[in-house]
Parts: C-alpha cells; sequence; structure tokens
C-alpha cells in the first residue's frame, strides 16, 4: 500500500507535470532544430514567435467565447488553434521575406543571422507587448481535469490523490500527433526529403534541383505551426503571459543542443530529458520518501535538492556537461 | 565629409538632442538620461571589447552587470551585527567545500584513466560534496536570515567608501567571467552565445533567492552614495544663496547639482576606460585580437594562443560592463535583483553597439548615447504618435484607450526596427571600424 501511494505521489508531482513540460518543450526545440538544420542559424525570436502564437490564439478563443461557440469539455482554445498557425505561418513568411532572405542571399555568416533574429525578437516581443500587454491572460476554459484528487482516492481509496488535468492530457496528445505527422512529412513527402537532402548537405542539394527557396518556405511553415501549438499548450497548461515565452528560449535551446542540433529526433529526447531533469531536482521529495523508507529514517527537511526558483541551472548544467562530453548532443546532430 | 567630422557631427547631434531635451522637457531629465548614457556607454564598450576586438559573442551582459550591483552593495554596506559569527564563516566554508568538491571532481578525471572506476568516484565525489555542501550550508543560512529580517538578514558588507564599490564590481565579475571562461570558451559562438544567456539568468536567480548575501528580491536600499545628499545643499545657506544667485529654487538646484556630480564621476570613468580601449586597440595586441577573430586558424598557426586570449578579452570585458552595474548600482541608491531584465540589460547593449558601431571604441560610445537617448524617448514620442493617430476617434473608445495604453511598449518594437535598418543598410554601424 505504501509503495502504491508512493507511486502515485510521484506521478501526481513528478512524471505526469514533467511529461507535459517535456512534450511542450520537445514541440519548442523541434522548431528551434528544424531551423538550425536548414536555416543553419539559432533563431533567439522563437520564444516571442511562441508567444505570438499563442496570442492570436487567446484572441481567437476570446473571439470565439464571445459569439458561444464552445468546444464541449475541451478548451475553445483548440478550435483557434488552426487560425493562430495560420496567422503565424504568415508573420514568419513576412519576417523572412523582408528580413532573413536578404542576409540569405548574401551568404552571411551565422552569426550575424542570430543577430537579425534579435532584432526580430524585439520586435515580436513588442508587438505581443503592444497588442496584448504584459500581463497574464487566462484562456483556458472547458472541463479542469480527467481525474480529480477526489475522484481518484475514491476509485482507488489511496491516502495520495492523482489529478491529470485535461491540458495536460491534451498536451500530450497534441504533441504526439504533431510528432507523428512531422515525422510522416519529413520521412515520407517529397518536400519532406527535399528538407532532409538540403539539410544534409546543401551543395548536393542544389545540384540535384531542389529549390532552396520552396524548402525555406515550408520550414517556416512547419515553425510556425510547432511553435503555435507549442505555445498554445504551455499557456493551457501554465498562462499566457509574454515574458515566460522570452523565459523558455533557454529550456529549449537546451533541449535542441542536448538531443543535438538539427536532429529532430534529439530535439525530442532533449526536451523530455530537461524537463524530467527540472522537475526531479526541484521537487520536495519528502511525501515520497515518508512512504518508501521506515518510520526512523523519515526526513525530516523536504529533501528538496534545489529550490524551483534554480529550474533554469539546471538545463544550463546539463547543457555543459554535454557539451562537453558529448559536443554533438545525444543524437548526433551538427557540430560546424 | 571627411571621418573626424562625420564622427563630431554625429556626437554634436546626440548631445544637442539631450540639450534639447532639457530646454524642452527639463534638465533633470536630460542629466538623467545623460547619466545613464555615459553608463551605458561603459558598458557598450565592454561588450565591444568582447564582440568587436574578439569576436565572441557574449549575451549574459546582463550577469555582469548585476555582479557589479552586488559588489556595491558587498562593499559599501555596513556589516549586519552578528552575521558573521552567527553563520556567516559557516557559510564561507560550506561554499569552500562545494569549490573543493568540483575541484576534486576534475583532479579525479584528470589522474584516473578512464573506466568505470573514474566514472563511480565521480559520481560518489559529486553525490557526498553535495551533502555536505547542503549540510554545512543550510544551517549557517538559516542563522544569518534570522537576524532582523525586515530589515537585515543578510551578511552585510564590508562598509568601505563607495567608490571603492566601482573596482571591486569590475573584479567581482572578473572573477565571475574568468570561472565561466573556463569552461564555456571552448564552445563555438551560437553555443557560447546560449551558454552565456543562461549563466546570466542563473546569476539573477541566485542573487534573487540567495537573501544571506543582499537580502534578495527585499532589495537593498538606501546604499552610500559618493555625492551630496539634496537635502543637506538645501540646509547650507552657501548654496542656497548661490542658487538664488543663478536664479533656480533651492530644490531643483539641489537635484541638478547633485545629478552633475554623478556627470562628472561617471565621466572621468568613461574617459579613463576608453582611453585604456583605445590604447589596447592599437597596440599589438590589439592588433593580435583582431587578427583572431578575422582568422582564428590562421592566428593559430601563426603561435597565437586563442583559447588563453580569448579568456583573457572575455574577462576584461565582463569586468568593464561589473564597473557599469556597480556605477547604476550606486545612481539608483539601491540594489533591486527583480528589475534585471535580459531585453534590456543584454540585448539593449547590443543594440548599442551594433548601431554604433561594432570594433570602433567611439562607435560604441556614440551607440550607448544615442540608443539610451532613444530608449527613454521613444515612450513619450510613442504617446504623442499615439494621440495624433487617435485624434479623430471618438471619446471613450475601447481602441483610443488601447492604443494610448500601449503606447509604452513601443520601445521595444523600435529598437528592433533600428537593429534590423542598421544591420541592413549600415551593416558596420554609424562609425564604422578602420
Amino acid at each position: 500500500m505504501d509503495f502504491l501511494n508512493a507511486l502515485v505521489a510521484l506521478s501526481n508531482f513528478v512524471i505526469i507535470p514533467a511529461i507535459a513540460y517535456g512534450s511542450q518543450l520537445a514541440l519548442g526545440a523541434l522548431g528551434v532544430t528544424l531551423i538550425y538544420g536548414i536555416l543553419r542559424f539559432s533563431n533567439f525570436a522563437h520564444g516571442d514567435t511562441m508567444a505570438f502564437g499563442a496570442m492570436l490564439a487567446v484572441l481567437i478563443t476570446w473571439l470565439l467565447q464571445s459569439m458561444g461557440v464552445s468546444f464541449g469539455p475541451l478548451p475553445t482554445a483548440l478550435l483557434a488553434l488552426p487560425f493562430a498557425i495560420l496567422g503565424t505561418m504568415a508573420l514568419v513568411l513576412f519576417t523572412d521575406r523582408v528580413v532573413y532572405r536578404f542576409y540569405r542571399e548574401q551568404k552571411a555568416k551565422p552569426v550575424i543571422l542570430v543577430i537579425v533574429s534579435m532584432g526580430v525578437m524585439f520586435i515580436m516581443n513588442g508587438l505581443v507587448r503592444f497588442i496584448i500587454g504584459p500581463n497574464d491572460q487566462r484562456f483556458a476554459d472547458g472541463e479542469r481535469f480527467i481525474i480529480s484528487v477526489r475522484e481518484f482516492k475514491a476509485m482507488t481509496g489511496l491516502k495520495e490523490g492523482l489529478a491529470i488535468k485535461t491540458t495536460q492530457g491534451i498536451t500530450v496528445v497534441v504533441a504526439v500527433i504533431c510528432v507523428a505527422l512531422l515525422f510522416w512529412f519529413l520521412n515520407r513527402t517529397r518536400t519532406g526529403k527535399s528538407m532532409r537532402a538540403y539539410s544534409d548537405n546543401e551543395d548536393l542539394a542544389l545540384l540535384s534541383g531542389i529549390n532552396p527557396e520552396r524548402v525555406v518556405m515550408y520550414t517556416w511553415l512547419i515553425v510556425a505551426a510547432l511553435a503555435t501549438t507549442a505555445g498554445v499548450l504551455y499557456g493551457l497548461d501554465k498562462s499566457f503571459k509574454p515574458f515566460v515565452y522570452f523565459q523558455l528560449l533557454l529550456p529549449i535551446f537546451a533541449s535542441a543542443i542536448v538531443g543535438g542540433l538539427g536532429s529532430p529526433l534529439g530535439a525530442i529526447a532533449g526536451g523530455f530529458v530537461i524537463a524530467f531533469s527540472e522537475v526531479t531536482i526541484t521537487y520536495a521529495w519528502k511525501k515520497v520518501l515518508k512512504y518508501m523508507l521506515p518510520e526512523s529514517l523519515e526526513p525530516s527537511s523536504l529533501v528538496q535538492l534545489l529550490s524551483t526558483d534554480y529550474k533554469f541551472a539546471v538545463s544550463f548544467v546539463i547543457l555543459i556537461v554535454v557539451l562537453l562530453f558529448k559536443p554533438t548532443g545525444l543524437f548526433k546532430g551538427k557540430s560546424v | 565629409m571627411s571621418d573626424t567630422t562625420r564622427t563630431a557631427a554625429l556626437f554634436g547631434l546626440v548631445f544637442a538632442m539631450i540639450a534639447l531635451t532639457g530646454t524642452m522637457q527639463s534638465w533633470n531629465v536630460a542629466l538623467l538620461i545623460l547619466n545613464m548614457g555615459l553608463i551605458s556607454a561603459i558598458m557598450a564598450l565592454g561588450v565591444n571589447l568582447q564582440w568587436g576586438f574578439a569576436g565572441l559573442f557574449n549575451v549574459g551582459v546582463m550577469g555582469f552587470v548585476a555582479l557589479g550591483g552586488l559588489a556595491v552593495v558587498l562593499t559599501s554596506a555596513a556589516p549586519v551585527e552578528g552575521a558573521w559569527s552567527a553563520g556567516g564563516w559557516r557559510i564561507v566554508i560550506a561554499l569552500l567545500a562545494g569549490a573543493g568538491t568540483i575541484v576534486g571532481t576534475v583532479m579525479v578525471r584528470q589522474r584516473m584513466a578512464a573506466g568505470r572506476a573514474r566514472n563511480i568516484a565521480t559520481i560518489a565525489i559529486l553525490v557526498v560534496g553535495f551533502f555536505l555542501y547542503r549540510g554545512i550550508f543550510d544551517p549557517g543560512v538559516a542563522a544569518v536570515e534570522a537576524i532582523n529580517p525586515a530589515l537585515q538578514g543578510n551578511l552585510g558588507g564590508l562598509n568601505l567608501p563607495v567608490l571603492l564599490a566601482w573596482p571591486m564590481g569590475g573584479l567581482l565579475a572578473a572573477g565571475v567571467a574568468w570561472l565561466i571562461g573556463k569552461t564555456a570558451l571552448g564552445l563555438r559562438s551560437d553555443y557560447l552565445a546560449i551558454a552565456t544567456l543562461g549563466i546570466a539568468e542563473i546569476i539573477i536567480a541566485v542573487m534573487k533567492n540567495e537573501d544571506w548575501l543582499a537580502r534578495g528580491v527585499k532589495n537593498v536600499v538606501g546604499l552610500e552614495r559618493p555625492v551630496p545628499y539634496e537635502i543637506d545643499l538645501q540646509n547650507t545657506s552657501s548654496f542656497v544663496n548661490r542658487a538664488e544667485g543663478l536664479g533656480l529654487d533651492p530644490a531643483t538646484a539641489s537635484s541638478l547639482f547633485v545629478k552633475l556630480n554623478y556627470s562628472v564621476l561617471f565621466a572621468i570613468v568613461l574617459v579613463i576606460i576608453f582611453v585604456m580601449a583605445q590604447l589596447a586597440l592599437k597596440s599589438p595586441w590589439g592588433r593580435m585580437m583582431r587578427a583572431i577573430r578575422d582568422n582564428e586558424v590562421a592566428a593559430e598557426a601563426m603561435g597565437k594562443d586563442v583559447t588563453n586570449r580569448h579568456l583573457q578579452i572575455f574577462v576584461l570585458g565582463s569586468a568593464v560592463c561589473g564597473i557599469a552595474g556597480a556605477m547604476m548600482t550606486t545612481l539608483d541608491g539601491q540594489l533591486t535583483p527583480g528589475t534585471y531584465q535580459p531585453l534590456r540589460y543584454t540585448f539593449l547593449i547590443w543594440v548599442m553597439v551594433i548601431v554604433g558601431g561594432s570594433g570602433n571604441n567611439l562607435g560604441a560610445v556614440l551607440g550607448g548615447f544615442l540608443i539610451w537617448f532613444l530608449w527613454v524617448q521613444v515612450e513619450p514620442m510613442g504617446l504623442w504618435l499615439m494621440e495624433v493617430i487617435t485624434a479623430g476617434m471618438p471619446e471613450g473608445s475601447g481602441l483610443k484607450k488601447h492604443l494610448i495604453d500601449s503606447a509604452a511598449h513601443m520601445r521595444l518594437l523600435t529598437m528592433g526596427v533600428i537593429l534590423l535598418l542598421v544591420l541592413r543598410f549600415s551593416p558596420r554601424g554609424l562609425i564604422p571600424e578602420k
């Protein structure tokens, strides 16, 4: 019984939140990794692209809600998501047209493109703050829980409860669908294959008649879809706040690099590695240990390795360790 | 137009704009802009050392600026009575134990042959070291933070003159930069950028959470200042008389006088750092740095020690940022870790360097003044613009209210547009490198 209680407590506070967070990070890191693979620079504006997409979804959700449209037990934001993706696609294609294309034609050094993306980051950040303001916005509606603590306790008779939020369930389901679609696209379609070819060897791809502008356009479209989805899922799960998306940049980059920049599979693995380490290291283990250890050994303190405010430090340390010992990441990425 | 006249004209333009602020808004605002402009120029010089001279992509400026601020508290604040005996030494011993663990790990990894034994030893040392560190550390922190928590609860400082805190800020930033450089400088540019971005966040997280150090988000206020207080000046009869002789009321005169004092102090520091940076740029060392920047492989083939030179300039540039950070905290009179934001303290400095002209010290200084001026003045300009745009809208319309309320966020947008325009049409900046 104690073992079951410990397991339930562990799932409730560590495993389920980490899976949801990991899926969000993985979607974000996929975007970063695709840009890196095809356009060959680290996109600092990615966090703010996510914020922009999520903002569109929030606005459309409000519009739908005011029109009385709802999605039953699911959040209305899911209905708004496709429209938000279209809006974000328009924005990133526009930025590519007026900003990035010039440097691509010049064959500018990657570091110049990174600085350019800093400028784009400023603009997108300003745009989001200008339109929706810097404050917290809640836009989740529908059922709050798939299983609530009370239901779970009544069902199993255990002392510990297990809650699965609807948003957590949706995050995982949507993330799985997105990743499946992405891999199908990359591995099975002609465009997807040309994208991989272009990422592997630019000159050879050009030689075999792949149109680079087309590849770049598709990349931006996919990145916009991934970023918006990640942004909306994160916003549903926590809450929408522009500045938080900017701060997500660090764990997202860490995920992409840990997995190996340029490798989609690595981005997903990296997202979960980062999420699980952040949650386990900042979780107070007292509750779980209480069930696992005999009474005499019961811990008096919270048994929290690091306070939650140091979660950035966790992603960072993992990043440094991986870079020092395996510079190409877990799944052989690029190391140009 | 020759280069010199162009440079002079650009500087003249910026100072004319500041002077115009003085006549149209108030001289108080103008001096505030000037003072922060001076500090920004120093930060820009620091980033220019790293990026312009050596091509190091450091986006952790915020962290070093914040460390400078921390140094002000640690140097000039009065020590908290009983804090050291209560737990201060314990904390120091704990930190030494932590450092010892890391040194031990590194040594084990260097001495032992690769294999399972080495991995087990590494993990064992790290785990034991961590719990040892927490075991010594936690009671010490609890004891220190229990002392008068409403006002103190930290270790306090050394009670030294506040001007000494400025070089101390540089030293603290340099020390941390050395540690970071040792681990992260081997990485290529993108990775270094992400690493420094992370380090800055961690430094801020430490300053926010370690209350024993400088009270965390509870802030340290009322720091010592190197200039007289306004209230004292207003009570000095000779000052009041002279102010009245100039036709100013004592309150305005005293606040202007204090700000001018700061301006002079900051200008002295700026000139010293600028001259040193200029000498460095023109010296053989500076030429070597630029050679490394332009072609690392060739420089290495000529026998230059690229890694060590990078470390050197990374430490120097960070120290300059630390000095500027200490000056800024002195100007504010308080340390508020919650206000450090990467957009303002890292990326804005980068805009300054790029817009001014990376690789050119004068350019960085110009960028510091110009971008800071715009950062402050875009808000009223945006408000004015919004009022013009919304003039035709009906009173009380939601859109009108939203547009006017959002004018404050125009500055980020403007900075992005300026950065992109400069990168596109004048990629070498306003005053390009020679």
